[in-house]
C-alpha cells in the first residue's frame, strides 16, 4: 500500500503535468490541487517549482498571496460572510458575532465536528443585497439572524 | 580618508542614444530617452524622496515615496515609474507632494521599532535619511495598532511578529524592520538570479520570505549578498556592522578569490574591516558579489595564520620561530649551498596565481635572475596552461578575447567543462540575466550543472558526454557546422588562412567525425549533438565560456584548439557577444601567466629563446639569462626524486593538495633538501617544507590582479600586513639576502619595470589605473585605455590558424577493475584547496566533501545515501561519503577537492595533457565500494601532518 505521501505526490504530479503546458499554469494548477485534495498540501508547492521550473520562493508567494487557497483542510461547508464596507452598513457586524457565537468558532476556525469552516471575505459584489454570505459555492443576498440560524443547523446535518 | 559614497541613481541606465531634454525644479536636464524622471532628476542633482527604488533593480513604484508633479498632467505619479519625457516640466518639492510624501512616512513609520539609537544600521539607514528628508515631526496614528514590531501586546502574544532570522552565518533578517518595499526580492531575482525570495501574503500582512517561509540557510539562498546591499533598512544587515558598528572610510580593492576578479569597496573601521560591499563602478561585477567575496574574509584574521618565521633542519623535527633576518639568511645560505653542490639548475621557484602580479614577477625575476635558471612554473600548470597554448597557437595571444560586458550581447551561449554558478558565480549571474532575456545555452558537461536547468533558466540543450571525450564531441559539431554548410565563408577568407580551413574542414567532414560515429564513444545522443552545433553556427552571436573540465585532460590543448575553431569556423569572433572566454580558476592565475611564471616564456607570453627579448632583461637587471626554458612542476618533482632538484621556493601555492597524484609530490618534496613554503598557513605542502615564510592576504598589501578578461584591477591595501610584510616585500628581502640588490620601495615601481620590458603592459602605470578603475591588456599606444575586445580588425597572430583536432582516448580508461570514471570540480561555497574559505564560516554550507554517485551505480554496490565508501584508482584510494543523485549519469562519480582530508587527488593520476602537462584532473578510472572509514593512506597522512605542524615552544633566557 502506498503511503499517503506519495500518493499525494503522484496525484499532484499528475494534475501538474496536465496543466503544466497552460499559458500561466500557476494558478490553474493550484485551483485544480485545491479542488483534487480539499486544499494545497504544502508538499506539493516544491513540486509545482520544480515542474514550472521556478523557485520555491516564488510558488510560495504566489499561493499565499490568495485568500483562497487553503494550507490545511477546510469543514465539508465553508461559510463566507462579506466584512466589507457595504455589508457591514446593513448590519453585517451583528450578523458576524452572531455566526461566530452559534457556530462556536472565530475566524478561519472548523468546527470540532468539521462540519463548517467560517471565513470572512471582502466583497462578494453583492453590495446591492447586503449583509451578503456565501454557503459553498451559492451566494446568499438580505441575509439575517434566522436565516444565519437556518444555515448554522443545515450544515451540521 | 573618508567612505566613498556611491550615488544611487534610484533606476538603471537607459541605453538608449536618442537624447531627451526635460525640466526639473528649474534645472534643464538632458538624459537618454527611457531615463526615469526620478533618474533625470538625481543627474541634475535633484534627490527625490524614495525607498524602493535602487538603481541595481527595475522601477517598482511601490513606496509612493517619490511622487512628482508633471505641468499639464493630472496627479502626482512616481518619478521611478514615469519616463522623461522631451519637454516636461517637472517639480519635486510642491505643499501638496510634501503632505503626501510626510502622510506616507507616518505610515511606514507606524510600524516600524523607533530605536535608532541602538540600531545597527544608525547613520546608514534610508527610512531614517527619508524621515528626515520629508520633515516627519510626529505619527498620528500612534504605535499601539496592529504591528509587527513588538513581540508582545499587553501580554499577548502578536501574532504578526517574527523573531529574527540569524540562520545565516554573515547577516541577519530582523522582520520586525521590514517596510516590505520588496529590494530584496528583486536584487534576488534581477541581480542574483536565484529568485531565493519572495514576499508572502498580502497587504498589511506582507512580509520577506526566503524560500516557503523558511530560514535564510535552509532556503534556496546563496548569500550572494545582493538582498542585505539592496536593503534600505536594517533589516538585512551583515553581523559584522552588527559587531562592529558602521565603517568609517573606505578603499576600493579586488577580490582574492576566482577569475571574475570584481571590485569591492572594502569598508574599515580603523584598521578594521568591517564589510566587502561590491563597487557599482567595477566593470567586471557591475556592482555584484558572491558569497566568497562578499563575505568569506575571515581566513585573513583567523588564529592559524602563522606570523613569525619559521625553521627546522627536519621536516620531522618540530618547528622553531626565527626572525625574519635569521630566515632570509638561512634561506640564502642553503640555496647557494645547495647550487654550489647539485649544480646551478637544481633550485626553483614557484609562483602564485594568488598573489599580485607583481609579487609574481619578482619570484620569477628571482628564479631567473637570482638562481640564474628558468627553473619557475606557477600553478596555471595544472589548470589553465592549455588555454595559453591552444588560443596563442591559434589566435596569437593567450588569454580570453572578450570582457565580461559581452555577454549581454550574446544570443547563443555554450558552456563546455565549465559550472559557473559554482566557480564563477558573479559571471553567472550576468550570464543568466541574459538567458532570461532570450540567449540561448548549450552545456557540454558530464554533470547535470545548474545552468542545466535553475529557476527561469533552462539550456536548449545539455550534451552529457562521457569524461575525457571533449575533443570527439566539439570536433564532431564541426563536423556537423561544415557538413551542413553552416560555416561563415566571409569570415573565413577575410581572417583566416583558407587553405587551412580547407584542410581542417576536410578533417572534421570524414565520417568517423560524424555525431553518429563518436556517439559510442561520447555517450551523446547525435541528433542532440547536431541541434546543438546547428543552433551556435545560426543563433546569432555565439560565445564559449570554458572551464577546467576542458583544460584538465590529457587533450586540454587539443580541445582549447577546436573550440578557436569552432568560434573562427562560424565567424564568431571580434565583436561584441561573442568570443572564446577561458573562465579562469584563480585570482591572478591570467596575470601569473601573463608576468612570465612559465619555464619557457618571459612576461608577455615571449619566448626564453628569443634573444632580443633576452636581451631587454640582460640589460636591465644586468645578467645573462639562460636561453633553454626551465624545468615545469611536474619535472622538478620528478628531478627531486632522481636526486638533481633539491631546492624549491613556493609562494602561495599549496602543491601537495592541489597537484595530481598526491603521493608522488609527497616523494619530490621529501627528497628536497630545502622546500621554502611562502603562505598565510601551514598548508599541506609546508608538511614537508623546511622554512615557512609567513604571507600576507591582498588586504595588507598594494598590487594589481589581472582577471580572466585580461583586466588589471588594482588592490589597494587597507591593513597592515599582520605578519609584517607584503609579500613583494619578502620576496625582495630574500632576493637581497641572495645578493641581488633590489630597491623597490612600492609594488608601483615593479609595474613600471614591467610596462618598460613588456609591450603588451606598456601603457600601464598605477596613475592609469588609479584614472580609468582598471585596464584591459594589451594596453599601449595602439591602445591606450586597453583593449576589452581583442582580434577586432585581425588576428594577433595575423591569419586564424584552423588546426586539425584528431580526438585520442586517454590512456585513463575504464575496465572491469575500475569500472567508473571519476571527474572533480568545486562548490559554490568553497575555493580551491579551502585553505581560506575553510577558515571562514563557509563552512555552513560544505564541512565535507561528498562523492556523487548515480543511483543505479550506488544499488550496484549496496551503498546508501551518507555512507563511507572506499574510492579506488591506479594511482590511490581514498574513502569519502556518497551522494546520490541523478546529476551525474550511470558511470560517472563527482567530487570536490576542498578539504584535505579527503585528499581526491591521491587517486588522481600523473597523464597530462600532451602540450603542456596539464594533469588530467576530470577523467580517473576508479572503482567505489562500501567502506567503514579513513583509508590507512588517510589516517598515515593526518598523523603525519599532526607531527610536522608542531611548532616549538619559545624558551625564556632563564631557563
Amino acid at each position: 500500500m502506498q503511503s499517503a505521501s506519495t500518493d499525494i505526490a503522484s496525484r499532484a504530479i499528475g494534475i501538474i503535468d496536465q496543466l503544466k503546458g497552460k499559458e500561466g499554469p500557476l494558478l490553474p494548477i493550484l485551483h485544480e490541487l485545491q479542488d483534487e485534495f480539499g486544499y494545497v498540501p504544502p508538499e506539493t508547492l516544491p513540486l509545482i517549482a520544480q515542474a514550472l521550473n521556478i523557485s520555491r520562493a516564488e510558488v510560495h508567494g504566489v499561493f499565499t498571496f490568495y485568500h483562497d487557497y487553503r494550507d490545511h483542510p477546510a469543514g465539508r461547508h465553508v461559510l463566507k460572510l462579506c466584512r466589507a464596507e457595504a455589508c457591514q452598513s446593513m448590519g453585517g457586524d451583528a450578523l458576524a458575532d452572531r455566526a461566530r457565537q452559534l457556530l462556536g468558532i472565530d475566524w478561519h476556525g472548523t468546527t470540532a465536528d468539521g462540519a463548517v469552516t467560517l471565513e470572512p471575505v471582502y466583497c462578494l459584489g453583492l453590495c446591492a443585497c447586503a449583509p451578503a454570505a456565501m454557503l459553498d459555492d451559492e451566494v446568499i443576498g438580505r441575509l439575517d439572524a434566522e436565516q444565519l440560524e437556518e444555515i448554522a443547523a443545515e450544515v451540521r446535518l | 580618508m573618508s567612505l566613498i559614497e556611491e550615488i544611487d541613481y534610484g533606476t538603471p541606465k537607459s541605453l538608449s542614444e536618442k537624447m531627451i531634454t526635460l525640466t526639473i525644479d528649474g534645472n534643464e536636464v538632458t538624459v537618454p530617452e527611457g531615463t526615469s524622471i526620478m533618474r533625470a532628476s538625481m543627474e541634475a542633482g535633484v534627490k527625490v524622496p524614495k525607498l524602493c527604488a535602487t538603481d541595481m533593480v527595475d522601477a517598482f513604484g511601490s513606496c509612493r515615496l517619490c511622487l512628482i508633479e508633471i505641468e499639464g498632467r493630472n496627479g502626482t505619479p512616481a518619478s521611478c515609474t514615469t519616463p522623461a519625457m522631451e519637454g516636461l516640466v517637472v517639480h519635486t518639492q510642491t505643499q501638496r507632494l510634501k503632505n503626501i510624501r510626510k502622510g506616507v512616512m507616518e505610515l511606514y513609520i507606524s510600524d516600524h521599532p523607533l530605536d535608532c539609537l541602538t540600531c545597527a544600521a544608525n547613520g546608514d539607514c534610508e527610512l531614517q535619511d527619508m524621515a528626515g528628508a520629508v520633515g516627519l515631526r510626529d505619527v498620528r496614528y500612534g504605535y499601539e495598532g496592529d504591528n509587527h514590531v513588538f513581540a508582545k501586546a499587553h501580554d499577548v502574544a502578536n501574532d504578526r511578529w517574527m523573531p529574527k532570522d540569524e540562520s545565516n552565518p554573515y547577516f541577519t533578517y530582523d522582520p520586525a524592520k521590514c517596510i516590505v518595499c520588496s529590494r530584496c526580492v528583486r536584487a534576488c531575482e534581477e541581480v542574483q538570479g536565484t529568485f531565493a525570495l519572495t514576499i508572502e501574503g498580502r497587504g498589511f500582512s506582507s512580509r520577506v520570505s526566503p524560500g516557503m517561509h523558511e530560514n535564510f540557510v535552509d532556503s534556496e539562498c546563496v548569500s550572494c549578498g545582493a538582498c542585505v546591499q539592496a536593503c534600505p533598512t536594517a533589516t538585512l544587515t551583515e553581523k559584522s556592522v552588527i559587531e562592529i558598528g558602521q565603517p568609517e572610510h573606505s578603499k576600493v580593492t579586488t577580490c582574492a578569490y576566482c577569475g571574475v576578479g570584481c571590485s569591492f569597496k572594502a569598508e574599515m573601521r580603523g584598521e578594521e574591516l568591517v564589510r566587502m560591499v561590491p563597487w557599482k563602478d567595477g566593470k567586471a561585477n557591475r556592482g555584484h558579489s558572491c558569497v566568497k567575496g562578499r563575505f568569506a574574509y575571515g581566513y585573513s584574521t583567523h588564529k592559524d595564520r602563522i606570523l613569525n618565521p619559521m625553521i627546522r633542519e627536519k621536516i620531522s623535527d618540530p618547528w622553531r620561530e626565527v626572525t625574519w633576518e635569521e630566515a632570509y639568511k638561512h634561506v640564502a645560505n642553503e640555496f647557494r649551498r645547495i647550487q654550489y653542490q647539485y649544480g646551478r639548475n637544481s633550485i626553483g621557484g614557484i609562483t602564485s596565481s594568488r598573489c599580485t602580479n607583481e609579487e609574481t614577477y619578482l619570484v620569477q625575476k628571482l628564479v631567473r635572475a637570482g638562481f640564474g635558471n628558468n627553473n619557475v612554473d606557477t600553478c596555471a600548470r595544472v589548470c589553465h596552461s592549455p588555454t595559453g597554448y591552444g588560443l596563442r597557437t591559434t589566435f596569437g595571444t593567450s588569454a580570453g578575447t572578450q570582457d565580461f560586458d559581452s555577454v549581454e550581447h550574446t544570443d547563443v551561449v555554450m558552456i563546455i567543462g565549465a559550472n559557473p554558478t559554482d566557480g564563477h558565480p558573479v559571471f553567472a549571474s550576468r550570464l543568466k540575466k541574459r538567458l532570461r532575456k532570450g540567449a540561448k545555452l548549450i552545456v557540454v558537461d558530464p554533470r547535470r550543472i545548474d545552468l542545466v536547468r535553475s529557476p527561469h533558466v533552462e539550456a536548449a540543450q545539455h550534451l552529457p558526454l562521457r569524461p575525457g571525450t571533449n575533443v570527439a564531441v566539439v570536433t564532431s559539431m564541426a563536423h556537423v557546422i561544415v557538413t551542413e554548410g553552416l560555416f561563415n565563408e566571409k569570415f573565413i577568407r577575410e581572417r583566416c588562412d583558407w587553405d587551412e580551413f580547407q584542410d581542417w574542414a576536410a578533417f572534421v567532414s570524414s565520417p568517423e567525425h560524424s555525431p553518429e560515429a563518436i556517439e559510442q564513444l561520447s555517450g551523446v545522443n547525435p541528433q542532440e549533438l547536431r541541434e546543438a552545433a546547428r543552433l551556435f553556427a545560426t543563433g546569432g552571436n555565439g560565445a564559449i565560456y570554458y572551464g577546467l573540465g576542458v583544460t584538465e585532460h590529457s587533450q586540454g590543448s587539443t580541445t582549447v584548439m577546436a573550440i578557436a575553431n569552432l568560434a573562427m569556423a562560424t565567424g564568431n569572433i571580434g565583436r561584441k557577444g561573442v568570443g572564446v572566454n577561458p573562465l579562469r580558476g584563480q585570482n591572478n592565475v591570467q596575470g601569473s601567466c601573463d608576468m612570465g611564471s612559465f619555464p619557457h616564456e618571459l612576461p608577455g607570453y615571449r619566448h626564453i629563446s628569443d634573444e632580443s627579448t633576452r636581451d631587454i632583461f640582460d640589460k636591465l637587471w644586468g645578467v645573462k639569462l639562460q636561453d633553454e626554458p626551465g624545468l615545469r612542476i611536474p619535472n622538478m618533482l620528478d628531478a627531486a626524486v632522481d636526486g638533481t632538484f633539491k631546492g624549491i621556493y613556493i609562494q602561495g601555492e599549496d602543491i601537495l593538495q592541489s597537484d595530481p597524484d598526491t603521493k608522488h609530490v609527497a616523494a619530490g618534496l621529501a627528497a628536497m633538501e630545502c622546500v621554502v613554503v611562502h603562505d598565510l598557513f601551514l598548508n599541506e605542502t609546508a608538511n614537508y617544507a623546511h622554512v615557512f615564510l609567513p604571507g600576507s592576504t591582498f588586504l595588507e598589501k598594494d598590487g594589481t590582479f589581472t582577471n580572466a578578461e585580461r583586466r588589471i584591477n588594482r588592490v589597494r591595501k587597507v591593513m597592515s600586513p599582520l605578519n609584517g610584510y607584503a609579500d613583494w616585500e619578502v620576496t625582495q628581502n630574500l632576493a637581497n639576502a641572495m645578493g641581488l640588490g633590489w630597491s623597490y620601495s612600492h609594488p608601483s615601481e615593479i609595474m613600471d619595470e614591467v610596462a618598460l620590458t613588456t609591450p603588451s603592459f606598456a601603457g600601464v602605470t598605477y596613475d592609469l589605473l588609479d584614472k580609468e578603475g582598471s585596464v584591459q591588456w594589451p594596453c599601449n599606444e595602439k591602445a591606450p585605455l586597453g583593449t576589452p575586445i581583442m582580434h577586432i580588425d585581425g588576428f594577433a597572430r595575423g591569419k586564424g590558424k584552423f588546426i586539425r583536432t584528431e580526438y585520442v582516448a586517454t590512456d585513463e580508461r575504464t575496465g572491469p577493475r575500475f569500472p567508473l570514471l571519476l571527474t572533480t570540480g568545486r562548490i559554490l561555497s568553497q575555493y580551491n584547496v579551502g585553505a581560506q574559505t575553510r577558515r571562514t564560516q563557509n563552512v555552513v554550507w560544505h564541512e565535507e566533501d561528498r562523492l556523487e554517485i548515480h543511483a543505479h551505480d550506488a544499488e550496484q554496490r549496496g551503498i546508501r545515501d551518507g555512507d563511507w565508501v572506499k574510492i579506488t584508482s591506479r594511482a590511490g584510494e581514498t574513502t569519502l561519503r556518497a551522494l546520490i543523485t541523478d546529476r551525474v549519469s550511470p558511470g560517472v562519480v563527482y567530487t570536490t577537492f576542498h578539504h584535505p582530508t579527503t585528499q581526491a587527488n591521491v587517486i588522481t593520476t600523473d597523464f597530462s595533457d600532451w602540450a603542456t602537462n596539464c594533469p588530467e584532473y576530470k577523467v580517473t578510472a576508479v572503482q567505489v565500494g562500501a567502506s567503514n572509514g579513513p583509508s590507512d593512506w588517510q589516517i598515515e597522512y593526518d598523523e603525519q601532518a599532526r607531527q610536522s605542524r608542531r611548532i616549538a615552544p619559545v624558551l625564556d633566557a632563564a631557563e
